[in-house]
């Protein structure tokens, strides 16, 4: 087979790799880009976009089970959980096209199959494409970004089967709605399907082996959060873990130990979201200098993996998993690669939104962890209760905390529950990007009635001059 | 008393500039190094911070106003506890002293001077806006970092929060050698050169320097920072450049005996004598007689002659004005006066305010000859050594002559060699012929 010669080749169509493929065509590359299965990748096919569509159907349900608090009267409302997923699926739909176009627009040129370092022939990195074990095409480029991504952790013993128990891509696409549910592991994802399926009516139970849910969040906002679900019903067990799983015909029995007392119960489905694993295996690392740990590739700042010519993005180079730091990756990675001058990625400003109900959302440093790190911290807070437009959206559960350094004033952290505040998170993390101080955060105008005064709130509360609390 | 807060020179050849925009209103609360206002020049656009705390009482000139004259009271701040009544007791806007000339009342000195906002140095010297983040200018201010000295690693060069503290480090290090070793692993994801180090002259850092040895501590008055600042300023940013010339004064003494025995008074210095033949040789060579500006090269039309005098703590620059026009008896009798008016701490604003050339004479120290700094936006200065006996070669045989060694320091932007020397000629005919000095 004929080598096909590029400037880049980018293995993996996700967030991280349609947008590095992207950036490269932008600096006049020759770009070749190599995906198995979805452009757009977990993303966009089976992770934030299709749940979100879903998250939506769950919002509409919840203000229609609350249409009396706005002078509205329904009867026999109901739903259709097909239509619901055929909708779900017709927006990723929608979008994974929209990849495609983009890419073509580009220039880039796509290769429908699996990408594997092939070694090295005259000062080039070899990739074979092979499309369900036949060969695709042989390709070579000065340099490959590696972009495979990851997939779901399993648990012993609770293997997903596709059947009773789900990971994410099942939970995304159920044929019927089941009345019980075990949600194992409540990060972002075991939270986002607990709160989406509780609002279908679903009765949930969540379990959580660290002391608190949203166990990556502010300690407050954990706190915050639990209480609200449990206001709403939903069932949560923390420091506790599931001793025992026993399949039925159609449902499942499990046994879960909390702080050594066990309980048994019967749900029809489970859903495991106990982390994820990079998908690092099959892709020719062997016999190369990439360095693998706890099933991640390690990187240096600017992505490279050592292997000279190889540089590894999104989740598969390790947390926080999210979509816009696999692409703010991608574009790192390819300036470097252009001899542009980049800067190594600062975990502390990339925000994490979790679309639970209420949201959460934060960027930087936990109260925590930024007095761990040796900061003398002030703290502001701000309630939804004490703000206009909250109130007349009838969205009056939520808070926004804010932690600045005592010495320097600079923004630390911001974290953030309620309505909303995955589209306010920005604002700080603009803020944050910018290394604004409080100063100039106080000195900005903020909109009157929004959800984002509450943002000004919170960081005069910081030093002792909240207006409206 | 409220505080002036007046326009500053945000270069030394700066003379106005406009207002551009008030950052603080009237009633805001001021902290030192708050960004008052906005400052624009043909140059630059620069922040004015505050260097005292208070409420900003009374804008006197709105935003948007053109052409202000450096000093000019622009603002009034009100102090702690100061009502804003005590603004109607504040006199209506007066020239304030200039920064480029040391205080002659050492009691008012003090006050005035440090309300002069400080322009940030950075970013004068280029006419280049510093880019910092707010962050980062708040890290420097409180590391005593000069933003000056930093170069920024983010998007377009500006200064972020990790190129502080990478000065700030450095700093560190160089106070304390013995730590260099543990640090000197780079940080592995720093892909750029690392920022040079912003060399704040801090006292713990010169002591170190020094080898940490015994000191008495003596404060650092106002006009010494004015000295401090101007002087570097000017070797930092005018290119300076020297001639040497030796005059023979035997005759210049000779004259002088003659004039101060007549019993009228008189009692004529050869420093007198110096600034006739300045004044007149600049006459005679209009184009030393001249200041840079970056619009057009100004050639003054009189000559002022700023005269350093050595006062308590410093030194000041009175001026003999339109020198050209005065003789020697007059020159002699107002320096007399004006020095011993300098020394008294009793100058006015503008009798040392300005000038076009100066004058620094260290011959009666004993002095053979030296370089002065110039003093912008003069063109030039002239460095006068002592009047000594040396041997000289007249008609190829030895002789014995006074001969005063002058040196003239001169910015090249505005006067070229050859022009300086057509000065210093002038002058040394002047000087060596001083009967001429009469015509």
């Amino acid at each position: 087979m004929a080598e096909q010669n590029f400037d880049l080749i980018v293995v993996g169509g996700g967030p991280g790799g349609y947008v590095a493929a992207i950036r490269a065509a932008q600096l006049k590359m020759n770009v070749a880009l190599v995906e198995r299965e979805h452009l757009g990748g977990i993303c966009l096919n089976w992770g934030c976009i299709p749940t979100k569509a879903l998250l939506r159907t769950s919002e509409i349900n919840h203000l229609l089970n609350h249409l009396d608090a706005f002078g509205f009267k329904a009867e026999n409302v109901s739903f259709d959980i097909a239509k619901i997923v055929d909708r779900s699926r017709k927006v990723a739909a929608q979008l994974s096209g929209g990849v495609k176009h983009l890419l073509k627009k580009n220039k880039v040129t796509v290769f429908d199959g699996t990408g594997t370092l092939d070694g090295v022939a005259g000062g080039n990195r070899k990739i074979k494409v092979e499309k369900d074990g036949k060969p695709v095409a042989d390709l070579t480029a000065k340099n490959v970004i590696l972009a495979t991504g990851a997939r779901a952790r399993q648990a012993p013993g609770m293997e997903g089967d596709g059947k009773l128990i789900w990971t994410y891509k099942d939970a995304m696409v159920p044929k019927a709605l089941p009345k019980s549910l075990l949600v194992v592991g409540s990060g972002a994802i075991g939270i986002e399907f607990a709160s989406f399926y509780h609002n279908l009516g679903v009765d949930v139970t969540v379990v959580e082996m660290m002391d608190r849910v949203l166990p990556v969040e502010d300690e407050e906002i954990s706190a915050f959060a639990r209480k609200s679900f449990e206001k709403q019903g939903l069932k949560i067990r923390t420091s506790a873990t599931v001793k025992d799983i026993k399949k039925a015909a159609d449902s499942v029995t499990a046994t879960i130990e909390t702080q050594g007392k066990t309980e048994s119960i019967t749900v029809d489905r489970v859903i495991v979201a106990i982390g994820i694993v990079g998908n690092v295996e099959n892709i020719g690392l062997e016999g190369t200098r990439i360095k693998v740990e706890k099933t991640h590739v390690v990187v240096d700042g600017h992505l490279f993996t050592g292997e000279p010519g190889v540089y590894a993005i999104g989740d598969m180079v390790g947390p926080p998993w999210l979509a816009h730091k696999a692409s703010h990756e991608g574009i790192i990675a390819v300036e470097t690669i252009a001899g542009m001058k980049t800067h190594a990625m600062d975990v502390t400003n990339i925000p994490g939104c979790t679309y639970c109900m209420p949201q959460v959302a934060s960027v930087g440093l936990t109260e925590a962890k930024a007095k761990a790190a040796g900061h003398e911290v002030k703290v502001g807070r701000f309630p939804y209760i004490g703000n206009g437009k909250a109130i007349a959206m009838g969205e009056t559960e939520g808070m926004i905390k804010t932690v600045f350094d005592a010495k320097t004033g600079e923004l630390l952290g911001a974290h953030m529950i309620g309505a909303e505040v995955t589209e306010l998170i920005q604002g700080y993390v603009i803020a944050k990007n910018l290394e604004t101080t409080e100063a100039e955060l106080m000195e900005t105008i903020f909109a009157h009635p929004t959800l984002s005064e509450m943002m000004h709130e919170s960081v005069l509360d910081a030093y002792g001059r909240a207006i409206h609390f | 008393m409220p505080i002036d807060i007046l326009m500053p020179a945000l270069s030394p050849t700066m003379t106005e500039g406009n207002l551009a925009k008030w950052v603080k209103k009237e009633g805001d609360a001021v902290k030192a190094g708050d960004v008052l206002c906005e400052i624009e020049t043909d140059k630059a656009t620069m922040e004015v911070e505050a260097v005292e705390e208070g409420t900003l009482g009374k804008i006197i000139v709105a935003e948007g106003t053109q052409g202000v004259k450096v000093n000019a009271v622009i603002a009034l701040l009100l102090e702690e506890g100061e009502s804003a009544d005590a603004l109607g007791k504040a006199t209506a806007p007066k020239p304030a002293p200039a920064p480029e000339n040391p205080k002659t009342e050492p009691a008012k000195a003090e006050a005035p001077k440090e309300a002069v906002p400080a322009p940030k140095a950075a970013a004068v010297e280029h006419g280049e806006r510093l880019f910092a983040t707010p962050l980062a200018r708040r890290m420097a201010e409180q590391a005593g970092v000069d933003l000056a000295g930093v170069t920024g690693s983010g998007p377009n060069g500006r200064i972020v929060k990790a190129d502080i503290e990478a000065a700030a480090g450095k700093t560190k290090q160089a106070a304390a050698p013995a730590t260099a070793a543990a640090s000197s692993e780079a940080p592995k994801t720093a892909p750029t050169a690392a920022a040079p180090a912003a060399a704040a002259l801090t006292k713990d850092r010169v002591v170190a320097l020094a080898g940490n040895i015994p000191y008495t501590e003596i404060p650092n008055t106002s006009m010494r920072k004015v000295i401090a600042k101007r002087l570097t300023e000017a070797k930092q940013t005018v290119p300076h450049f020297y001639l040497t010339v030796d005059c023979e004064i035997d005759q210049l003494l000779k004259v002088r005996a003659e004039l101060n025995g007549r019993g009228d008074g008189h009692k004529i210095s050869v420093n007198d004598f110096v600034i006739r033949a300045s004044a007149l040789a600049l006459k005679k060579v209009p184009a030393a007689n001249a200041s840079w500006s970056d619009d057009v090269i100004l050639q003054w039309n009189q000559v002022d002659i700023a005269v350093a005098v050595a006062i308590e703590g410093g030194l000041i620059t009175p001026i003999i004005k339109q020198a050209e026009g005065k003789g020697l008896g007059t020159i002699s009798s107002e320096m007399r006066d004006l020095g011993a008016r300098a020394k008294a701490g009793k100058l006015k604003l503008e009798e040392f305010q300005g000038g076009t050339f100066s004058i620094s004479n260290l011959g009666m120290f004993g002095i053979k000859e030296f370089s002065a700094v110039i003093n912008p936006p003069h063109g030039a200065i002239l460095a006068v050594g002592a009047g000594e006996q040396r041997p000289v070669v007249k008609n190829g045989a030895l002789a014995i002559a006074t001969v005063m060694s002058c040196t003239l320091s001169v910015d090249h932007r505005v006067v070229d060699g050859a022009v300086g020397a057509a000065f210093l000629k002038a002058f040394k005919g002047l000087i060596e012929d001083p009967l001429s000095m009469l015509l």
